[in-house]
């Protein structure tokens, strides 16, 4: 009885299971967790990087929403558009036009914790395939305002 | 026995003295006044009397958009005990959120967010983020973050119940 239940993975499994892995695999597609650890940078060594007074300055990026970039954002840094829209893309890929391929590029967003920021990912692929070589992703493991306003590093407000 | 009993009625009563004034002295919600997605105007104000639940939220936020079920039922069970849930995104555009909210069929009202909101509620610098207004206008709760449909609920059915 039990060898007639089986039936083994038919056609239909199949097929469910390949749309499983296709969505998961567009979903992570858009996923800050996908980044490689290497190309990230966290508060800390972001925080050090920019009151030193030695070493190449970043350029920072915030490419998330531009209503919480108004209300706060890492002084210096300019808003290049949401990562997660074809509009934001476009205005990211406009502001570093000029840019040199091998300027230190820092990206950031803290829209929400880490895993669901839609916005890091897709800004670090544009300028990857792009050429530029020295980008980092600034990691925010809640939000910007629990792991970098809350933690006393400068704001700037604006804009 | 007596003296158990006088002694209980102190106990109890300074509890209970306590527990209002812990509920009194909580900060005022700031008012606002927001174009909902109709172009019709929202103020806060005009929902005193109602416990209120504002909740910020963005149609790019993964969190804010699985929220928003939960709410929506929220929203038709306890709309007749006085819950009003009013939302407040704070996407770039209004068209992502029309579009959102049509599709979601949302039974509250949406506002159309801005720094200055975040900026009178503390910040909104992350999503999402929802407080609960009692029926004196009063921030009882901040919620940041993922909540669950069963805090929200729990905090809710204990602000209708409490009259305030």
């Amino acid at each position: 009885m039990k060898k007639q239940m089986y039936s083994g993975p038919s056609v239909a499994r199949i097929l469910v299971l390949l749309l499983g892995g296709l969505f998961a695999a567009s979903t992570l597609h858009g996923q800050a967790s996908s980044i490689p650890s290497s190309q990230l940078i966290n508060v800390e060594d972001l925080s050090r990087t920019l009151q030193s007074g030695k070493g190449e300055k970043p350029i920072i990026l915030q490419v998330g929403s531009h209503v919480l970039y108004q209300q706060a954002h890492i002084p210096g840094s300019d808003y290049a558009g949401a990562g997660s829209t074809e509009a934001g893309l476009t205005q990211l890929k406009e502001r570093v036009e000029f840019v040199p391929k091998k300027k230190f590029i820092v990206l950031y967003c803290g829209c929400c914790p880490w895993s669901h920021c839609p916005n890091v990912k897709p800004a670090f692929d544009t300028l990857h395939a792009l050429g530029f070589t020295n980008v980092k992703v600034l990691y925010i493991a809640n939000n910007f305002g629990t792991d970098w306003v809350n933690k006393g590093y400068p704001v700037a407000s604006g804009h | 026995m007596l003296l158990v009993a006088i002694v209980l009625v102190i106990v109890l009563s300074i509890h209970r003295k306590d527990g209002n004034t812990r509920r009194e002295s909580r900060p005022s919600a700031p008012d606002f006044s927001l174009s909902q997605l109709n172009g019709q105007s929202l103020q806060l104000a005009s929902y005193r009397g109602k416990v209120v639940l504002l909740d910020f939220w963005a149609t790019w936020c993964d969190p804010c958009r699985d929220e928003i079920p939960h709410l929506i039922e929220l929203q038709n069970k306890y709309r007749a005990q006085g819950l009003q849930i009013i939302g407040v995104s704070m996407d770039d555009s209004p068209d992502p959120v029309r579009d959102f909210s049509q599709h979601f069929k949302m039974n509250y009202p949406v506002v159309m967010g801005n720094a200055d909101i975040g900026r009178l509620y503390g910040g909104v610098l992350g999503l999402p983020i929802a407080f609960l207004i009692d029926r004196e206008g009063r921030i009882q709760k901040k919620f940041i973050g993922a909540t669950s449909a069963s805090v929200f609920e729990q905090n809710i059915q204990s602000l209708l119940k409490s009259g305030t």
